[in-house]
């Protein structure tokens, strides 16, 4: 079985991120760039299958720049076999999840992997889609948000994170499974993979030859930063802490 | 306009969260329906029926919908789509395993965590974590919309008279089988509704110190969270989290003892309305978004607290 994994070039999560002042969008110069975190655990997921012997094959894939080849070599680095980037150099932030969602469903097509792994949600737009828009656009069961999952055969005992606690999913494959923070700890790339990595497979196709619309069916507007916060108040004893709760009137 | 809600429930009771995405829905049409999709779920439709607000609301009740997977959800909400300009649902974890879905096999784009409605096609979110907030306009001519429930009140029940239709159940997917659910100690409120959070960070020392600020939840009728620092020490699991890779979340009072403030940290609790922050260190971080702050050793003043509040 080979297995698919989506990955997405964001801002490091430990950026403190800067808006554009002319709103267009956040600062990206002199910023550090990583694989999403969430992708990560799914990279690293496909990885554990493979290594248990249930995948032949782990594939990476992202939709972005020539510089999301710095992210997939990332992923190579971890251990996938090879990688595809599908590019667009123009303004490729305008690429949203419904297009995304699109390229990956035509690579599935070509690829036929028997599981595709996604991150929840890229920690840049926060958008939580593309892994549940593939999923219908393909006609495969999903299961997102997941936090432990097991291959019994043909099918797939995924437990997933829902607000009120865990919830368990049978699933027949192929399917799409969108990775939480628990579902596993990723490794770390070691200098010997990093150079390895290089000389593994990355193939470039770009957008325009796949005949697929990428259009943004959402403008943007406008990119702000949010309202400051009003100054906080230092107090000095658990009393006083205790009158401030009572004339907030949160406490009850 | 006319919107449809996705109502979230568990056959019993209808969730806070669909009630603050019906204000939403008022906002953005003049006629809002609402879908309920359960097995026994008549509770939930009585509770609706009075509920001002609502034009209509649209029961399926069949063994089919008694676990709300969104496969069978989609296949049953899709030919009903065409009637309405907007499908919306609560920013959960349910509204978002569902919506993405809908909105790619109606070939439009979705606009997740809204938290101001500022036309029929303009919309405000979050982004970065809520570190920035993006203004998007939506060409489609449906809008799929999931909505942050902290950002709209609940509106006022008791004045409405909801007309309730029945539909017919629609086909299901043999591929996709529910197995089991393990809800959480259901005596606490979850991360993500709670009013009051209680949060603890790597200050709190060990797991066993946790028991503490539990025991302050558990006055207070708040949830219990934690930094990754925390999560990362062992001290709790990882459900715990609160943070840009954890749980965003905004309730009216957020109390944070031992957290020294990470940006991701801070990333994932500053939408709250108040913030206090309980540190050693007087330079902490977390200080610096603390509406109130005090500089004290976290297992004095925890007592003082659970013994007064």
């Amino acid at each position: 079985m080979k297995v698919l994994v989506a990955v997405k070039r964001v801002i490091d999560y430990n950026v403190k991120i800067r808006v554009k002042l002319d709103q267009t969008g956040v600062v990206n110069e002199h910023v550090k760039f990583s694989i999403n975190p969430f992708d990560e655990i799914a990279v690293e997921q496909a990885l554990r299958l493979r290594e248990a012997g249930v995948a032949e094959e782990v594939i990476v894939v992202s939709a972005g720049s020539l510089k999301s080849q710095e992210t997939l070599r990332y992923a190579l680095a971890l251990g996938a076999d090879r990688a595809i980037l599908l590019e667009q150099e123009e303004d490729s932030e305008s690429l949203q999840p419904l297009a995304v969602a699109k390229l990956l469903q035509q690579v599935a097509e070509q690829e036929q992997p028997g599981l595709i792994l996604l991150g929840k949600q890229a920690i840049d737009d926060d958008s939580n889609q593309v892994g549940q828009m593939l999923a219908a656009l393909l006609d495969w069961p999903q299961g997102c948000f997941a936090s432990d999952l097991q291959l019994q055969d043909s099918s797939l005992q995924l437990t997933r994170e829902i607000d009120g606690g865990l919830e368990t999913l049978a699933l027949d494959l192929p399917a799409v499974v969108t990775a939480d923070l628990r579902l596993n700890r990723p490794r770390f790339a070691k200098l010997p993979d990093i150079m390895k990595a290089k000389k593994k497979p990355l193939q470039v196709i770009e957008i325009a030859q796949t005949g697929i619309d990428v259009t943004p069916h959402l403008k943007r507007l406008r990119v702000q930063a949010p309202p400051p916060r009003p100054p906080g108040v230092m107090l000095s004893s658990v009393d006083e802490l205790l009158a401030k709760l009572g004339e907030e009137g949160v406490l009850q | 306009m006319k919107i449809l809600l996705i109502a979230e429930h568990d056959n019993q009771t209808i969730k806070p969260s669909t009630l603050n995405a019906l204000t939403a829905a008022g906002q953005l049409g003049d006629a809002v329906d609402v879908l309920v999709a359960g097995c026994n779920c008549d509770n939930v439709v009585e509770s609706l029926r009075s509920q001002a607000g609502i034009h209509q609301v649209r029961v399926v009740d069949d063994e089919r919908y008694q676990h709300p997977l969104a496969e069978n959800l989609q296949t049953l909400i899709l030919p009903l789509a065409e009637e309405y300009d907007g499908l919306l649902a609560a920013a959960t974890t349910f509204g978002k395993n569902l919506m993405p879905g809908l909105a790619s096999r109606l070939d439009v784009a979705m606009i997740g965590d809204v938290v101001e409605i500022l036309s029929v096609d303009t919309f405000v979110r979050p982004i970065y974590a809520g570190n920035a907030l993006e203004t998007v306009q939506s060409t489609d001519h449906i809008k799929v919309l999931t909505v942050r429930s902290t950002a709209f009140a609940i509106m006022e029940e008791g004045t409405g008279q909801a007309e309730v239709t029945v539909l017919p159940a629609a086909s299901t997917s043999a591929r996709v089988r529910f197995v089991g659910q393990q809800l959480s100690d259901s005596t606490r409120p979850e991360l993500s509704v709670a009013r009051v959070i209680v949060s603890g960070g790597r200050g709190l020392g060990s797991a066993e110190n946790f028991a503490l600020l539990e025991k302050l939840a558990d006055k207070l009728g708040a949830a219990v969270g934690a930094s990754r620092a925390a999560v990362d020490a062992g001290f709790v699991p990882n459900d715990y989290q609160v943070g840009q890779t954890g749980k965003i979340v905004a309730p009216d009072l957020y109390l944070a003892f031992g957290i020294s403030g990470a940006i991701q940290h801070l990333a994932g609790m500053k939408e709250s309305k108040l913030i206090v922050a309980v540190n050693q260190d007087p330079d902490a971080p977390i200080f610096q978004v603390a509406d109130y702050g005090l500089v004290a050793d976290l297992f004095d003043v925890l007592p003082e607290l659970i013994e007064h509040c």
